[in-house]
């Protein structure tokens, strides 16, 4: 085999005028299933979304051909496995339009790569009574490696509010910029309301005062085309397996001099270059930040899936979800009793919603019995929940391999729910 | 769907849409809070104990239409008993809602409880119908740390 990297494998066909909604369908295994004796609906895209075959393939094709430890490997096949990690790393690169494959780091996910940050250029740059602004539609992933970072540090954490319909108030984010503030740690996309945050503005209004910027681009990444170096944030992260990769699986970018001023995560094998009991050095960014052996198929996986998308093209994804979205808020609105929570003009594909006298726990089980595949609970968001003062919601995320059928069934669905509490 | 109407059975509707026993108790013995992080339903259960009898026993909070009318049929059947019988009660609901599929469930002694027997099909629904007993079972300790079921 003369494997240096995984070659392209999406849909090499696919012209984003041609968009092939029963093609794409047909790459994923698990859209041919049935739940419960009927077709799965599958609206749960923001937990985490479904593979199609290439990227399932991909894997298999690693641990069936060159399963080997990557790096320091003078043997043919763990070069073939370097030359396919470090390929994913280039992909990566370009998908974000990252200045440089040095500046991706791969990480478990989204939660492991602001953990990261928080540990290594947080400990290092935030100090007691320093400020850290976040908002109040983050994800706990996005608010708790702060909370613990200000415990150890006495910074203090404050938070942009949001207004009825789910948007950041930027007035009082203007407000709470001060000559405290040591970051702005944003999500991009809300997971649970969709909301599309105005990330450029915020992001030069912060570096107008020197004040750099972490985006939390998980929900966003599978659904915008994303260009870091247009947002102009310092840090992006994401999980793979939100874009049709592996679990296990994602990146943080980080500017180049950023990456090269930051203390190591976690010490081990890989992100050193030498070692002795007086002292060690490390190894050259990204791989001071990369200790131990990574999820190499995870990470090839996730080459592959940008492939993919690539092949389908992301602005055509955008378009195309955005024409669901638009059919099943208007088919959403019109049952009565159900309440849409995040009504943002700006929206990713998300629809969270209420239902009158009727829990959103009972809502997803009856819609399950159903076919239809969706999430219910707090979306680790409890702070947004109280923000609307409820326990939790339903919630239709949808992908770009939905279709308006899956939506008139989970309209139907409902309909069976209130059949059952009537 | 015939598993569907076994969870929502007409009895727990009923205990949903007018739960029994809602009210803060401002002269209870002990209280204690429950919190299903899974669906965030949050029950706080109130229990006047006078020598070791339940004289009463009431809750609050919010839940899933399962929590609550488990809560609702959990007041009115340990109303009046002693606590030494309520072991044993939420023991054997405890056994009801997690025997296997080709187990008949002894549902004899459970009296109107046995109603939560369809829950055992919906495995993930198990924690709603338990949490007012794990509560219950903080409220007894006199635990003042709320309980979770995860
Ligand atoms: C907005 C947002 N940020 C972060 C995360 C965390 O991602 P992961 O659990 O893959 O690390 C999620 C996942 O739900 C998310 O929706």
């Amino acid at each position: 085999m003369t494997t240096t990297a995984e070659k392209p494998a999406g849909r090499k066909s696919v012209k984003p005028e041609a968009f092939d909604i029963v093609a794409i369908r047909s790459d994923f295994p698990l859209l041919q299933t049935q739940s419960h004796g009927k077709p799965l609906a599958y609206l749960d895209n923001a937990a985490t979304s479904q593979k199609p075959q290439a990227v399932i393939a991909a894997t298999a094709r690693y641990y069936t051909n060159y399963n080997a430890n990557i790096h320091r490997g003078v043997y043919k096949l763990s070069a073939d496995a370097t030359a396919a990690y470090e390929g994913a790393r280039e992909k990566i690169a370009q998908f974000i339009n990252a200045p440089s494959a040095k500046e991706i780091v791969f990480v478990r996910g989204a939660t492991e790569a602001v953990n990261l940050v928080a540990a290594t250029w947080g400990m290092d740059n935030i100090h007691s009574g320093d400020e850290i602004i976040l908002s109040e539609m983050e994800h706990h992933s996005n608010i708790v490696p702060w909370q613990l970072l200000a415990q150890r540090t006495g910074a203090i954490l404050k938070v942009i509010p949001i207004t009825d319909t789910g948007e950041l108030s930027l007035e009082h984010y203007q407000s709470l910029l001060s000559d405290r503030t040591r970051l702005v740690a944003l999500t991009h996309v809300s997971n649970a309301l969709g909301t599309i945050n105005p990330v450029e503005r915020i992001v030069a209004a912060a570096h107008a005062r020197g004040i750099p910027s972490l985006i939390d681009g998980a929900q966003s990444i599978p659904h915008l085309a994303i260009d870091v170096q247009k947002i102009g944030c310092d840090f992006f992260v994401f999980s793979g397996h939100k874009l049709c990769a592996p679990t296990g699986i994602g990146a943080l970018w980080a500017k180049h001099d950023l990456l090269e001023k930051m203390p190591p995560y976690q010490g081990g094998g890989d992100m050193i270059s030498t070692v002795s009991f007086a002292g060690s050095t490390w190894n050259e960014v990204p791989h001071k930040f990369e200790a131990g052996t990574p999820h190499i198929a995870g990470a090839i996986g996730l080459g592959v899936a940008i492939d993919y998308l690539t092949g389908i093209g992301m602005d055509t994804i955008a378009r195309y979800e955005h024409e669901l979205l638009t059919y099943a808020t208007e088919k959403m609105e019109k049952i009565s009793g159900l309440r849409i929570i995040g009504t943002a003009p700006e929206k990713a594909a998300v629809i969270s919603f209420v239902m009158d006298n009727i829990h959103p726990h009972d809502i997803g089980t009856i819609v399950d019995g159903e076919g239809v595949a969706i999430r219910t609970g707090h979306h680790c968001c409890q702070p947004l929940m109280d923000r609307y003062n409820i326990p939790a919601t339903a919630r239709a995320s949808l992908a770009f391999y939905n279709t308006r059928e899956d939506i008139d069934r989970l309209a139907a669905a409902i309909e069976k729910v209130k059949e059952v509490f009537a | 769907m015939s598993d569907l109407r076994d969870l929502y059975q007409q009895t727990i509707l009923d205990h949903t849409r007018k739960p029994r026993n809602k009210h803060e108790m401002l002269d209870a013995t002990s209280s204690a809070d429950g919190h299903n992080p899974l669906c965030g339903d949050k029950i706080k259960l109130f229990l006047k104990i006078n020598n070791g009898v339940i004289e009463d026993i009431s809750f609050t909070g919010s839940g899933c239409a399962i929590s609550t009318a488990s809560a609702s049929m959990m007041t009115e059947a340990l109303k009046g008993k002693t606590l030494t019988e309520a072991q044993p009660l939420f023991e054997r609901f405890h056994a009801m809602l997690t025997s296997p599929m080709d187990h008949e469930p002894d549902i004899e002694s459970l009296d109107k409880l046995a109603v939560f027997s369809g829950v055992r099909e919906f495995p993930v629904r198990v924690k709603c119908a338990t949490l007012p007993w794990h509560t219950l079972q903080a409220a007894i300790k006199n635990e003042h740390r709320p309980v979770s079921t995860e």
